[in-house]
């Protein structure tokens, strides 16, 4: 079991805590600024972004897919603004139009090129490939000392983990300018915070969090990532701090169950295969979110204060 | 069509140079603030002396709050300068502080009555400063200033919208400023909140800060202010309540929109 384990699911299991952490921080303000949907905007707009930094640079490397992708997010958010003014419309007609646009041309794109030597094709961009994510160079525990083996490790675990301690970091950092211009932007502007890069800061910092959890679980189940552990952890608390908390228990839950459900919960149903780790994960988030929304102690808030 | 009311606005700015400022407070000359084509603040002078409590009175949609966005660079003006005790407002932020309107944020927030008191310390802390007791009990203090301090562990939402307006007002303190700019602070409060803020009003005016209240309620005027500055996107008047809010300059801030019952009703002096 240990050296299968090892070799088979460790890595997977890593990346898919890594992601889903680097997603729910910079979610938690997504969803109290109610601007969950540029999560999902932005998970989707990532893919032509990767794809057009592929077909200049002919690599998956991480450094250009993380610029195709911060670039196709500022373009995403330019258009939006663009065709939110000139045409007039509301915000979230204006976001649906952009992303989907830019999605489906990413998907044309990728159809149409040769990523066949790469893992770059359209059913990865769709669910994400984390169960191919193993690390053929362990024979057990005692790999993770062995620099040999460790060498080996599949590239995408420390770039996620870069990327999730990058994400944390600012979160930290960055933590009180964060919460005081979500809670009230006018009051924060008045102290002379500059809320409007601490807003485009938190758009790049959950398009770079999309990218790197685009290995794990693509680009369309990400948005469960970003939504669904802040959400469940709004009804968990009544404190930012500790909603945060929650939101990182709830993203390794749900990456950890879903994985092991994914693999194995097929097979004691009866199955024969196992399914999607990235179904699973978003569908285990979704699990948590309902329980939350039926157990969560803080999930009445909303009726108390219509009856004040 | 669009470029006409900033040209005009220079101008007038230009002409209309209100006596010099040195360091009051708040002055404020030829200021214009667009939304669109249409100006929602054209071209108004002011200048609040030091340790007084002006209300900016004017009809819905008269440029009242943003007027005071404007001040403090949350709007951007087409034109018009804003100098804080002689001083551009970038130089002069931690001498300002803010209540916005209580419906202009989202009260559900996950968060408690202190922590809000807390953002107010903001500029003190900065990104990183350890929070320390003093920090909290300077955030008790200014709770126990507005009667709220057994509800520093409430969730905020958790508030009456009275108890709401009193824990931005708390915030208000904790900025520890000289110049205290109010958007609409009395709207929407029970009688005790009301009694609770403007009695906080006052002792800062007894400590010579200067005071500026978006004020909506005509018949408190006189009551709780020294100064007033009439506005319907332009200024109609400003000056002391006494000589100031008079029934000719309330008919000519709101056109045919105030009755002349009401006028009657707050028994003003002859203007």
């Amino acid at each position: 079991m240990g050296s299968e384990f090892v070799m088979l699911s460790l890595t997977p299991i890593l990346i898919g805590i890594l992601a889903s952490i680097a997603c729910a921080l910079p979610g938690n303000f997504l969803v109290l600024r109610r601007q969950a949907l540029i999560g999902d905007a932005i998970s989707h707009v990532v893919l032509p972004g990767i794809v057009v930094a592929f077909l200049l640079t002919g690599t998956v490397a991480s450094l250009p897919m993380m610029i195709g992708a911060a670039g196709a997010a500022t373009i995403a958010v330019i258009l939006i603004e663009t065709i939110k003014r000139l045409g007039r419309i509301e915000p979230g007609a204006a976001m649906g139009v952009v992303f989907t646009s830019m999605f489906a041309g990413g998907v044309l794109l990728l159809e149409q090129s040769d990523t066949s030597s790469v893992h770059l094709d359209v059913e990865h961009a769709l669910m994400g490939n984390l169960e191919s994510l193993v690390w053929f160079a362990a024979d057990g525990w005692s790999s993770l000392l062995d620099p040999v083996a460790l060498a080996a490790l599949p590239p995408e675990l420390p770039r996620i983990a870069a990327v999730c301690a990058l994400v944390a970091g600012l979160t930290y950092l960055f933590w009180r300018p964060l919460k005081i211009s979500t809670f009230d932007e006018g009051f924060a502007q008045s102290m002379g915070i500059p809320t409007t890069a601490i807003s485009i800061g938190l758009v790049i910092a959950a398009a770079v969090a999309a990218v790197a959890a685009f290995d794990a679980v693509g680009s369309i189940i990400v948005i469960a990532m970003f939504i669904c552990p802040p959400a469940a952890a709004r009804l968990m608390t009544n404190r930012l701090e500790v909603q945060v908390g929650w939101s990182t228990v709830f993203a390794v839950v749900s990456a950890v169950l879903g994985y092991v459900f994914a693999g194995y919960g097929p097979l004691w149903l009866g199955g024969q295969h196992a399914v999607s780790a990235a179904g699973m994960i978003a569908t285990v988030s979704g699990v948590i979110l309902g329980l939350a929304c039926l157990f969560g102690p803080q999930r009445k808030r909303v009726g108390e204060a219509a009856t004040d | 069509m669009k470029e006409t009311p900033v040209k005009v606005a220079a101008e007038d700015g230009r002409i209309v140079e209100p006596p010099t400022s040195d360091d009051s407070p708040l002055a404020v000359r030829g200021l214009t603030v667009s939304y669109g084509d249409k100006p929602a603040v054209f071209s108004v002078d002011t200048i609040v002396p030091q340790g007084s409590m002006m209300a900016i009175v004017g009809p819905n949609g008269a440029g009242k709050s943003t007027l005071l966005k404007a001040v403090l660079g949350i709007v951007k003006p087409l034109s018009g300068t804003v100098s804080i005790f002689g001083e551009s407002l970038s130089e002069a932020q931690q001498r300002v502080a803010y209540v916005p309107q209580r419906a202009s944020v989202d009260w559900d927030f996950p968060t408690r009555v202190i922590d809000v008191v807390l953002m107010g310390l903001y500029r003190e802390l900065g990104l990183l400063g350890w929070l320390t007791n003093r920090h909290r009990k300077t955030a008790r203090a200014c709770l126990e200033r507005v009667g709220m301090v057994e509800f520093a562990e409430r969730q905020i939402g958790q508030l009456s919208g009275g108890q709401q307006q009193r824990v931005f007002l708390a915030r208000a303190l904790a900025q520890d400023a000289d110049l205290y700019l109010l958007d609409e602070p009395f709207s929407g409060v029970d009688a005790a909140t009301e009694k609770a803020i403007i009695d906080v009003l006052k002792s800062l005016k007894s400590q010579n800060k200067t005071v500026v209240c978006v004020h909506h309620d005509l018949a408190t005027v006189a009551d709780y202010f020294d100064r007033v500055l009439l506005i319907n996107v332009q200024k109609i008047a400003e000056g002391p309540v006494a000589t100031t809010f008079t029934a000719e300059n309330l008919q000519r801030t709101y056109g045919g929109r105030l009755a002349a019952t009401h006028i009657d009703d707050l028994q003003l002096p002859a203007g």
